[in-house]
Order: C-alpha cells, then sequence, then structure tokens
C-alpha cells in the first residue's frame, strides 16, 4: 500500500533551525548569569577523603557554593537511565568518601565565572588515603580489594550482583544441554574475543541547566534522551517530590545511548536546591571522555560446535563485561553480548548455553552505547564463526546461508521468540552479490604489494524490550482542524519527531505540516521511557498508530453527530465527515474543532500507551573490502556495503543516515578507537587528540540497501534501526585481515601494530 | 583590551579579554550558532570566518579579530539555508550540531575552490567532524549543492 508520508524521504522538521545555527540546544537556551558549575575530580583510582577543606575556596569572590560529600543526601541511587526498578544497583552517591576512578567527584563548585570557579577548584584542600585499585576485570572477582564495600549498597532486581565479591551482576540461562551437544560435534572451537570501552563521542558534549520556576519547582532543562527517569532518579538522589521536578529536553547534539545516563543532572540540580539559583554545568571534551558513560569492555569466550559438512549445532557464550566504578547498564548491557549474537544461527542450533559475570572496577563506569552488548558479542560470535569457516574450509558466506535464522523460526537464545519478520538470508545474498564476494574471496596481490581481501559479518538487535519499554501519545484536535502531538520519546538528532508526524499525518489523512510535534517535557508529554534499546519507531510508532486510529474515531462520531447520523453512516477523509449516502452532507474537521470549543463535553483527542509483549528483531549483513599494507599493517576501506531488514523504512533518507552513522561508528570501534588506561587507572584518551573518531578522509566507499520484511506488530510493518547498524563493521573487517594477511586480531581494535607483529609472529 | 572589528557586517568597537578564546567570545556576542566540541582544535565545529578564511574558533584569541572582519551563521543565514536544504534533503543535518561549523566551511571551500572534485571536498572539510552521519550523506549533499550551483551559474 502506498502512503503520502511513510515510505518518503521527508526532510526533518527542525532541519532549518539546525542548519542556520539557530539557538535550539541546551547552552544556547540557558538563562545569563546562571551559575557556573563544575566538579572537583579525583587524581586516584582509588582512595578515602580523609578530610576535605573548603573554607578558602568559599572565600573566592563569586562563588556561590563549594559542596562536599558532608553536604548531600547520602542515600545510594544509580545514574543509569533505566525503567523503574532499575536492574543497575543502587551504588552511588552524588558525592561519596570513597572515590573509585581517576575522575570521580569529589567536590562541586558553583559560581557566578568560569574563572572564580576554577580558582576556588584549586582551592579546595583534600587529604586522600589512597587505597590499591581494582585495575585488570580478569581478577575483579572475588578480588579481597572491594570496590563497593559499603552496607548501603543495594541491588533492587535479582540480578545476580554481590558487592562484597565485585560483582555487579552474573548468571546463566541456556536451551539443550551444551556439553552433550558438543561432545558429538565433528568440529569445537574455542577462542576468547576482547572489545574496549569506546566514548560514543557525540558533538555535544554532556549538559544541563536548572532553575526553580514561579512554583518552586526545580526546572532541569537537559541534553537527555530521558526525561522521565531523570525525573526520577534526581528525586530518589535528592530526596524531593518527583511532583517538584520538571524535565526539559531540547534539542541533542547526539547521544548514542552516552545521554542515556544522568551524567551531569545532578550537580545542578543540588546547586539549585541549595542556592535557589539557576546552575548550569557543561562538560569540557575532556570531562566527556574521563568521566561519562563509555561502552563495556568486554571478554567474550566463545565455543562453538559444528558437523564437517557445516551444521552449526551449539554455541556455548561466556562474557566478562566491565562495569568500572559503578553498575549503570552493567547487568543489562552484558545480556544482549549471548543473547542478540547467538541467534543469529537458530536453523540448526540444538543447545546453547550463556554464562556471565560483570565486574566493578577502578574505572569510569561504563554506561549504554549504542548496541549496547551485542556489538561486543557479534565481534565474537561473527568472529569465531569466519575461523570456523576456516577450519571446516567452507565459503564463510555458505556457512552463514546454511545455518542463519529464517523468517519463521523460533530464536530459543532470544527469549524463544519467532523470526516472524526476517530478511535476513536476503541480505546476506544482496551483500555477497554488492561486494563482489566470490570473484574477490581469495585475497589479491596488488602491483604495489598491498593485499586486498574482503570480510562480512551478520547482525541482529532488538526493538525496544519486550513488556518494559512504554511509548505514549497524545494527539488532539486543535482549534481549525490542526492536531498537536504530544511525545515523551526524545529525537536526538535521529528524526523521530519528524517520523512520528509522517506515521500521525498517514493515519489521520492530513498535511504533515497540521501537525504540530511537541517533545519532550515531564510535565506535558505523556510517559514514555525515553529513546533508547531501539525502540522509538517501534513502540512510540504504534502508540502514534492507535493514538490516531482512537482520534479518528473521536472525531468520526463527532461529526456524525453534527450531521445527525450514527458514526456507521459517515466516513472521515481527513478534511471532513460526509454523510456516505449523500457526500455533499459534510462537516468540515474544522468546524468540527470549533465545534469542540462550544458546549462540548467529549475532549477530540485520544492518548495512548503502547509497550509490546515482543522485540522483533532488525537483521542485517554487512561486508567490506579491504587493501592492507604488509610492510605496515595499514588498512584502508575501499568499500563497506550492508543490506538491512529494519521492516519497513518509515523515512528512507533518515534509515539510511543511520545505517551510514553507525557504520562508521562500528569502523571507528573496529580500526582506532581505544580507551587507553595508564597502570595507575588515568584515562589516556582524554581528547579528540588521543581518542580519534573516524574523519571523512578515513572511510572509502559506504553503500546501503533495505532488504524490508514486513513485521505484523509495528507501525507500517516497521522494526527498528538505530543500533544494529554499528555490529557488523569489526567483526567484517577482522575477517577481511584474517583472510588478506593470516593475521585473526581477536582484540580491538585492529591497530597497524597488532597486524604487523602477528605477521612476523607467523613469519 | 579594546578592539575594533566588524562582526556579521556590522562595525564594533570593544572592550576585551584579548586571552579569551573567540569562541567564547562571540558566544557572548549573541552568535549562538557558534559551537564548541572539544578544546583541542579537533572537531571543526567551531568554524567562523574571520576575513573571509575559515578558522577555528575555540583556539583563536579574541585579539586576533582586532582590524578583521569576521563571519558567523548569523550572518549568512541565506547562504546557510541553501545549503542547509541539501543537507535536509539527505537528512544529513541529523543532530545539527556540527551543522553550523560545517557549513561555514562548506561556504569558504565554494569560494575558494572551483568546481573542487570528491577528493577534494573531503580533504577540505577533513577537519570538521561528525559523529552522525558517517559523512556520505553529507557528500552526496554537497555534490548536489555544487552541481546545481553550477549549472545555475551556466544558465
Amino acid at each position: 500500500m502506498k502512503h503520502r508520508y511513510v515510505g518518503r524521504a521527508v526532510p526533518k522538521s527542525d532541519a532549518r533551525a539546525l542548519t542556520t545555527g539557530k539557538p535550539v540546544y541546551t547552552d544556547d537556551i540557558a538563562p545569563a548569569g546562571c551559575l557556573i558549575v563544575k566538579v572537583l575530580r579525583s587524581p586516584h583510582a582509588h582512595a578515602l577523603i580523609e578530610d576535605i577543606n573548603t573554607d578558602i575556596a568559599k572565600k573566592v569572590p563569586g562563588i556561590a557554593c563549594v559542596l562536599t560529600w558532608k553536604d548531600v543526601p547520602q542515600h545510594r541511587f544509580t545514574m543509569a537511565g533505566q525503567t523503574f526498578p532499575e536492574p543497575s544497583p543502587y551504588d552511588r552517591l552524588i558525592l561519596d568518601r570513597r572515590v573509585r576512578f581517576v575522575g570521580d567527584a569529589v567536590a562541586i563548585v558553583a559560581g557566578e565565572t568560569e574563572e572564580a570557579v576554577d580558582r576556588a577548584l584549586r582551592l579546595v584542600k583534600v587529604k586522600y588515603e589512597v587505597l590499591e585499585p581494582v585495575l585488570d576485570p580478569h581478577t575483579a572477582k572475588d578480588n579481597p580489594i572491594l570496590v563497593h564495600p559499603e552496607s548501603d549498597w543495594v541491588a533492587n532486581c535479582p540480578v545476580g550482583a554481590d558487592n562484597k565479591r565485585n560483582l555487579c551482576a552474573s548468571g546463566q540461562d541456556g536451551h539443550g544441554d551444551i556439553e552433550a551437544v558438543l561432545a558429538t560435534c565433528d568440529v569445537v572451537l574455542e577462542r576468547t574475543y576482547h572489545t574496549k570501552a569506546n566514548q560514543q563521542a557525540m558533538m555535544e558534549t554532556f549538559r544541563t541547566f536548572t532553575q526553580l520556576d514561579a512554583y518552586g519547582r526545580l526546572n532541569v532543562i537537559s541534553s537527555t534522551q530521558v526525561p522521565f527517569h531523570v525525573r526520577r532518579i534526581l528525586s530518589i538522589a535528592l530526596g524531593i517530590p518527583k511532583s517538584k521536578i520538571r524535565v526539559v529536553k531540547p534539542r541533542l547534539g547526539g547521544g548514542f545511548g552516552a545521554k542515556q545516563t544522568v551524567v551531569t543532572e545532578i550537580y545542578p540540580a543540588i546547586v539549585t536546591m541549595k542556592t535557589g539559583r539557576p546552575a548550569k554545568i557543561i562538560y569540557t571534551r575532556y570531562e566527556s571522555q574521563i568521566a561519562s558513560s563509555p561502552r563495556h569492555e568486554m571478554e567474550v569466550t566463545v565455543r562453538i560446535g559444528a558437523m564437517r559438512d557445516g551444521t552449526i549445532r551449539g554455541i556455548d557464550l561466556y562474557t566478562l563485561s566491565n562495569t568500572g566504578a559503578f553498575g549503570e547498564h552493567g547487568p543489562t548491557t552484558v545480556g544482549l553480548s549471548g543473547h542478540k549474537p547467538i541467534p543469529l544461527y537458530s536453523a540448526n542450533q540444538e543447545a546453547y548455553r550463556f554464562r556471565y559475570d560483570v565486574v566493578y572496577t577502578n574505572v569510569m563506569s561504563a554506561g549504554a552505547y549504542r548496541g549496547y552488548g551485542a556489538t561486543q558479542g557479534t565481534f565474537a560470535v561473527e568472529s569465531i564463526v569466519g575461523e570456523l569457516a576456516d577450519v571446516l574450509g567452507i565459503d564463510p558466506v555458505e556457512l552463514r546461508l546454511k545455518n542463519l535464522t529464517r523468517e519463521g523460526q523460533i530464536m530459543p537464545a532470544y527469549y524463544g521468540e519467532t523470526a516472524n519478520a526476517c530478511a535476513l538470508d536476503r541480505c546476506v545474498t544482496r551483500v555477497r552479490e554488492m561486494i563482489g564476494w566470490d570473484e574477490k574471496v581469495k585475497p589479491r596481490v596488488m602491483p604495489d604489494g598491498k593485499i586486498r581481501a574482503v570480510g562480512m559479518a551478520m547482525a541482529m538487535q532488538g526493538s525496544g524490550i519486550s513488556n518494559v519499554d512504554v511509548g505514549s501519545v497524545i494527539i488532539r484536535l486543535s482549534d481549525d482542524g490542526t492536531y498537536n502531538m504530544l511525545i515523551g520519546c526524545t529525537d536526538m538528532g535521529t528524526g523521530c519527531d519528524t517520523i512520528l508526524a509522517q506515521m500521525a499525518a498517514d493515519c489521520l489523512d492530513c498535511r504533515m505540516e497540521q501537525i504540530a510535534v511537541y517533545a519532550s517535557d515531564t510535565d506535558v508529554a505523556p510517559y514514555d521511557s525515553g529513546s533508547y534499546a531501539s525502540a522509538t519507531t517501534y513502540v512510540t510508532g504504534m502508540a502514534c498508530v492507535r493514538a490516531c486510529t482512537e482520534l479518528r474515531e473521536k472525531i468520526v462520531r463527532a461529526g456524525a453527530k453534527h450531521l445527525l447520523l450514527t458514526p456507521d453512516e459517515v466516513e472521515f477523509d481527513g478534511a471532513r465527515v460526509y454523510a456516505l449516502s449523500d457526500e455533499t452532507r459534510a462537516v468540515t474537521l474544522a468546524d468540527i474543532a470549533y465545534g469542540a470549543q462550544c458546549g462540548c463535553t467529549e475532549a477530540l483527542s485520544a492518548t495512548v500507551s503502547h509497550s509490546s509483549p515482543v522485540s522483533p528483531p532488525p537483521f542485517m549483513a554487512g561486508a567490506c573490502e579491504i587493501e592492507v599494507d604488509p610492510e605496515t599493517g595499514h588498512v584502508e576501506l575501499l568499500d563497506y556495503v550492508a543490506a538491512v531488514d529494519c521492516g519497513t523504512p518509515i523515512n528512507p533518507a533518515l534509515a539510511r543516515v543511520q545505517t551510514e552513522g553507525g557504520l562508521v561508528q562500528g569502523i571507528g570501534m573496529a580500526l582506532y578507537e581505544d580507551v587507553v588506561y595508564s597502570d595507575k587507572g588515568v584515562d589516556l584518551s582524554n581528547s579528540f587528540m588521543q581518542y580519534k573518531i573516524p574523519s571523512r578522509l578515513d572511510i572509502g566507499k559506504i553503500r546501503v540497501v533495505f532488504e524490508s520484511s514486513y513485521e505484523k506488530t509495528g507501525p507500517f510493518g516497521a522494526k527498528s534501526i538505530g543500533e544494529i547498524v554499528i555490529n557488523t563493521p569489526s567483526p567484517a573487517i577482522a575477517d577481511a585481515v584474517a583472510r588478506a594477511t593470516g593475521v585473526r586480531v581477536r582484540t580491538l581494535p585492529i591497530t597497524a601494530e597488532k597486524i604487523v607483529m602477528g605477521m612476523q609472529e607467523k613469519a | 583590551m579594546k578592539i575594533s572589528y566588524t562582526l556579521n557586517g556590522r562595525a564594533r568597537t570593544d572592550e576585551v579579554d584579548p586571552a579569551r578564546p573567540l569562541t567564547e567570545y562571540l558566544r557572548a556576542q549573541g552568535c549562538l550558532s557558534v559551537k564548541r566540541g572539544c578544546e583541542t582544535s579537533n572537531c571543526g565545529l567551531c568554524t567562523v570566518l574571520v576575513d573571509g578564511r575559515p578558522v577555528l574558533s575555540c583556539t583563536t584569541l579574541t585579539a586576533r579579530i582586532n582590524g578583521k572582519s569576521v563571519l558567523t551563521l548569523e550572518g549568512l543565514e541565506d547562504r546557510a539555508a541553501e545549503i542547509g536544504g541539501y543537507l535536509a534533503a539527505q537528512g544529513a543535518e541529523q543532530c545539527g550540531f556540527c551543522s553550523p561549523g560545517l557549513i561555514m566551511n562548506i561556504i569558504a571551500m565554494t569560494d575558494e575552490l572551483t568546481d573542487p572534485t570528491e577528493d577534494e571536498i573531503r580533504e577540505y572539510l577533513a577537519g570538521n567532524l561528525c559523529r552522525c552521519t558517517g559523512y556520505v550523506s553529507q557528500l552526496r549533499a554537497i555534490r548536489q549543492y555544487l552541481a546545481d550551483r553550477k549549472e545555475a551559474e551556466q544558465a
């Protein structure tokens, strides 16, 4: 079915404001004269504050307050933006006597000028009892040194957490008897893969401003993906009622999961509560690099069992995840490292087992980053499938086609869900053609000695968290036949404000310009979990479809009443309600709308909350061609092709850019990006000088196609796209490097050094 | 320090802290299109034109604009909107935070280079980082903009 807007590359509604530099971001709209807030940070990876003296700092002219652990509420909370009760343990205080990583908050300073605050920061005198840190995740579990020895640490969900063992989470699940299956396989491979912490590196760093409104309520304007979670977390941390807090999200300069953690909000919030004055915090890039919420470093050990003919019968996977000093998203990200890659191979899978430990260490807390554990697990599983293909002497594409999940199959490792909409096989076949796999699968030495080779990987993700995520939409008819749509999800540049309006316009048979979208404000918008977990298109999108359907029914009823007919005697065409028996007998939408403002007792509005019992996975395949210089190990990415099954692409241009952008982040992860610590726990990747994200010179051709399936439980057949797109580059590039050089890099990033050293070892 | 300069076409004289980064100074003058993405001259978000040449305002001292002409996106709204339209058609503005710096540099490139090749475009704009788009949609937009511009000039 052809729609007027869905399926069309409509420009984003905010494009003009964004491209002409209008002041629409948090720092642009912060009131002049608000206090500048900064955080004094620990120079030690692990220490106790023996004494902290703020007397001199407070005397600096212009300083409004200097807060230490003695001045803030002492009940623990988590900064993870998750549905309550959060699976992440309550392990944080706003300021703690114990500091747990280099960069951990020691004191909060607020003042009228940046100069005054900087001066005061230097004048806070801290005496530390320096403790030995736990820096190696391998030795963290059951280490005598505890990152969280405190007695008020609490895990609100049964996630296998134990602070006396440095465990943020642990557990296992499975299906079938994995040991019995592996024992009867012709080939069992075991390999360990290591992915590193990566920074989301959104261009707008973390930032928030706060002020009290006319009712004395705390107003929080923040660059966040999760306004409703921010409200709850601040309420818990500050010990004030939620009714006293309002959270507003302006335009966001990117998020990628970083802003699913409440990284900055608490600091100006407590300053405003203490002083009554507006306050803002703008993280520098340095702070965004050293005290933020990067991807969990994971070490994934996979055992895979197959028969000589390539039948993959079982996967056994163990993940060791490093959550750092705090447990934000620790118990949940790890789950995806098994539950997303293992079900890619459901076709012949007789058994799987997935075990994991998530450990505390004295580095910055990890958090949510696009892919959320699936990225790490996919690197491992897709890499070992490549290695298995080598061992079996089977073409890796054929091996995948023999074992991949097809439409209609049950995925035991994906909560037993059925792949009702799945074009994974088509995706693989398509990228095979696009990259010219069959001609290029044998590496070619070029006349200059460089070697060209191809590599491939598959991936899946989810569409929201089943039975948890809630998306809500309020849509109402306004004066003259236009609509107001209020949503609680958060457009962070992804374009959800636009695509939801596309859906609404098609549901209501109107022009998009007739729909005014507003998001997001916890006082105004209906509850939404927030934009994360690839939920917005699928979950909030369905809320939008349902709300519009409900409003249509109300409009029909109101129109029928005008015409003195029953609802089944009339039809609504988007502009008017008319009698089926006589189309000239009609009432316009504008008249119905004005009628609703005069002597009316039924509001022409609809409010719908939606949640899904399933999380239909988007699927994709990616393939690359690289050129390796065997002298230097330098990898040049010549071509990257991707075929994506996101269900119906609601806006093909935005879906394409999501894919291209995700691929390039994945390429950065594969080749360059690494949060590196010194042996004292100092983050050395503390600027864009050290932490290199891809520039436009670092990428070759990137080609994206859509191989759509139709997801019946999604709006207009849509699933999701935001996260899956980051998952294939690491394994695909590692695969190509292995094919070109014989060196299988199992620890990211795939640097020139690792390749050259590997080649030397082999020689 | 007292400086005289032109901001978006208007002559101004101001008493300034000469060592203040130009980014902060311009934002304080209401030029909020100027964004800061790093402190190390890596991201290109803070690009403005000084005497027609693109500079990174985060590492330019305010004193350096004395006697010069400064253009920010606020002074180039029509050209920004035109280029922005091409970006938006591809969905290539995404979060938009890097758009002002990128568009400033596209304007500088258009003024400096005639008929740049794809490699020249990438080279010229290499200092403008973007984390959302992966750059390819931006390249499509820029090539279309340049092609349409050329066609309009020839017509």
